[in-house]
């Protein structure tokens, strides 16, 4: 059976992707920080879709221990593995607090792409596959809001671009999907938040922009043009705004 | 944490009245329920799954209520014993979705699917098999019930059997449920062999439900709440048993699978006066022409059991005022007087009804709030109207004084007084849950109204 590997499987978006994918029939070797609830979701899709599950550590903070986690990982998903999906990522909301900022920085930027560098590794010697990675619309334009989370998540998506080059060679594809306002503990709850999806509807999507073969998706799609009129208001304007 | 933050909401239940502002927390990980309930944030919390229940169970004005739906999690399912373990936000209609395929239905089922499983338990829901099979708490194995120090319980016949008795239609004042195991029904279709038969007035319905309700394992009676005079208690009776897989055609494909169907919307509020007594009149008497005393029937389960399902929000068509589900058990002994006397004011009032259902009960369980107790139950819809709290507490007095009692999942507008008399059992609910709970943390816009825990 096709196995993809999804770090980051207890987030909400995470559990929809895998979700769906399951319901595509594929196995899947489940990972994040909070072993109990990564079990969890992997018993419960193993019971729905009658697909092969297992549920795994790993914890993006943990730098040292990325190598032999992911490790284990690729081992539990063995000669099937057909993709990874990086669902990894953490709001914060107190930009000037530095704990809190420094959190954020190294679960969105330092964290993710220290884990992309070693699956890029594994699945560039395979010379086949995918990974998805999530990064976000607020990573398009900084904001007065989010602009720290919104510096880290550009970060991300410039780090795809690049590894989207260099596997490109190595005939695996490098997927940037970039979510609007998701129904998920990030957004409940908060003010200003519009035009939310939900986390099974965007899995889907993500589920599907792996199929289609693109390159960059926004999910749901109409961000896609929010985000370019966003992108073309001049910076001298932009900073009076409150946008 | 982020956990922690929560939706202010104005949140109603089924029958969207009353409508209170709430303070709306949705766990994602078990670990969440334990924090938000440990926080200190609020004065206390309800759980509050799908928001099927008709009042106000499920609302506590200006505090916590907890939605459990993204805790919906499948833990374990045996194949060979048909108990399946689960999280308390799982939905009947997931369970019917996953496991009907597999030859799997539900032990017992209310008339929506739209409902958890930990509110299933809280309510204690009993559904068309009533008469042979009890509520969902005979299936009911144990669960695991987050109480409010923290500490969290498993319950059984066997094991905190306090508890369990008071949780098991115990409206989710005792804890939150956090799991529980199920056993499911073995079927081998997907499908119902019905039959329909015409009775002329309340003496044959009741008799025709005592003479041959054993012969099927569901019965329940639509009754014609316009009827007057001879006619009163006029009825439908819908008796069923499960279909063999020989029973189904081949023609509909593999016997466990349900027909597509097609589900609608309504787009708006009806205007109040949309169901007045005439168009309600003329619909109760064309349904009750329509149905002969129809050969068998194969009808799926989804039809069968879930006919409203199908209108994605039909409580619209009772307009912005809503409704109220007004549904009471007589005792065996002396509710025939009182269900004609129940009708004769239902017929004769101005709430015009506009679904009536009428069952007979088997023997109620020793759940310390559990609705059901042998005898006959009556279920009808009411809109909202000025006039619909005194009418109703005119109806209660009947049900009061022939024994009976009002369904708390219903409920919006009994009085405390009818409460504590007719739920004989009150005070050793409120024994257990002054044990398990005992600064009141969890509470309920209804627990208040009729001071359930004293």
């Amino acid at each position: 059976m096709p196995t993809v590997l999804i770090l980051g499987a207890t987030s909400s978006i995470g559990r929809a992707v895998a979700s769906e994918l399951a319901r595509q029939r594929r196995g899947l070797v489940l990972t994040g920080r909070d072993l109990e609830e990564v079990k969890a979701i992997a018993s419960d899709l193993a019971l729905r879709y009658q697909v092969k599950t297992c549920a795994r550590e790993f914890d993006i903070l943990a730098f040292e221990r990325h190598a032999a986690d992911l490790a284990a990982s690729f081992l539990a998903a063995g000669d099937d593995l057909e993709g990874a999906v990086l669902c990894v990522g953490y709001y914060g909301g107190a930009e000037k607090d530095p704990a809190e900022a420094k959190r954020v920085a190294d679960t969105n930027f330092t964290g993710c792409v220290l884990a992309l560098n070693i699956m890029a590794e594994h699945f560039e010697k395979r010379r086949r596959g995918y990974i998805c990675a999530l990064s976000s619309v607020a990573g398009d334009r900084g904001r007065e809001k989010n602009y720290l989370y919104g510096a880290t998540k550009a970060g991300l998506s410039a780090y795809l671009q690049g590894l989207r080059q260099r596997l490109f060679r190595a005939n695996v594809r490098v997927i940037t999907i970039k979510p609007g306002f998701v129904d998920t503990p990030m957004t409940y709850g908060r003010a200003g938040i519009f035009l939310v999806a939900s986390p099974e509807s965007v899995g889907k999507s993500i589920a599907k922009a792996i199929e289609s073969g693109k390159d960059v998706a926004y999910v749901p799609w109409f961000w896609r043009p929010i985000m370019f009129a966003v992108r073309l208001i001049p910076e001298r304007i932009f900073k009076r705004t409150s946008l | 944490m982020s956990q922690l933050r929560y939706r202010s909401e104005k949140l109603s239940g089924w029958g969207r009245f009353p409508v209170e502002p709430c303070h709306l927390y949705r766990p994602e990980k078990r670990s969440d329920v334990r924090a938000i309930l440990g926080s200190g944030q609020e004065s206390s919390y309800i759980g509050r799954g799908l928001g099927r229940s008709y009042g106000d169970a499920a609302l506590n004005r200006d505090a916590g209520t907890i939605c459990p739906i993204r805790l919906n999690r499948f833990i374990s399912f045996d194949e060979r014993t048909a108990v399946l373990e689960c999280e308390c936000g799982v939905s009947l209609a997931e369970i019917i979705e996953y496991f009907l395929p597999r030859g799997f239905f539900l032990p017992v089922t209310p008339g929506t699917k739209f409902v958890t499983v930990g509110g299933a338990i809280a309510a204690d829901v009993h559904g068309k098999n009533h008469h042979r099979d009890g509520t969902i708490s005979g299936f009911l194995l144990d669960f695991r019930l987050l109480v409010s120090s923290g500490e969290v319980l498993a319950c059984s016949r066997s094991e905190n059997c306090g508890a369990f008795w008071a949780t098991v239609g115990g409206m989710g004042l005792t804890g939150f449920i956090l799991s529980a195991r199920i056993r499911l029904r073995p079927v081998e279709s997907a499908y119902v062999r019905v039959d329909h038969q015409r009775t002329h007035n309340l003496d044959e319905t009741l008799n025709v439900m005592a003479e041959t309700d054993d012969g099927y394992q569901f019965s329940v009676a639509w009754l014609d709440c316009l009827a007057r005079a001879d006619s009163l208690g006029r009825a439908v009776l819908i008796r069923g048993n499960h279909a063999r897989a020989g029973d189904v055609p081949h023609t509909r494909g593999s016997p466990l699978s349900l027909p597509p169907r097609h589900r609608l919307k309504i787009p708006f509020d009806l205007p109040a006066w949309a169901l007045n007594r005439a168009a309600v009149a003329a619909f109760n008497a064309l349904y009750y022409r329509g149905h002969g005393d129809a050969a068998r029937q194969l009808i799926d389960l989804e039809r069968f059991f879930y006919p409203l399902d199908a209108v994605g929000n039909w409580n619209r068509l009772y307009g912005k005022r809503g409704l109220a589900q007004y549904q009471v058990v007589v005792p065996e002994n002396g509710g025939r007087q009182a269900l004609a006397a129940l009708l004769q004011k239902l017929g004769s009032s101005h709430c015009a009804a506009f679904l009536a259902v009428l069952k007979r009960f088997g023997e109620g369980n020793p759940g310390l709030l559990s609705f059901p107790m042998r005898g006959y139950t009556l279920a009808v819809d009411l809109p909202v109207s000025r006039a619909l709290g005194p009418f109703l507490h005119e109806l209660d007095t009947i049900v009061l004084d022939c024994g009976g009692r009002v369904y708390l999942a219903k409920d919006a507008v009994m009085r405390p007084e009818t409460f504590a008399a007719s739920y004989r059992k009150l005070d050793q609910f409120r024994e257990v849950k002054q044990k398990l709970d005992p600064n009141g943390l969890l509470s309920s816009s209804q627990a208040r109204r009729l001071r359930i825990a004293g």
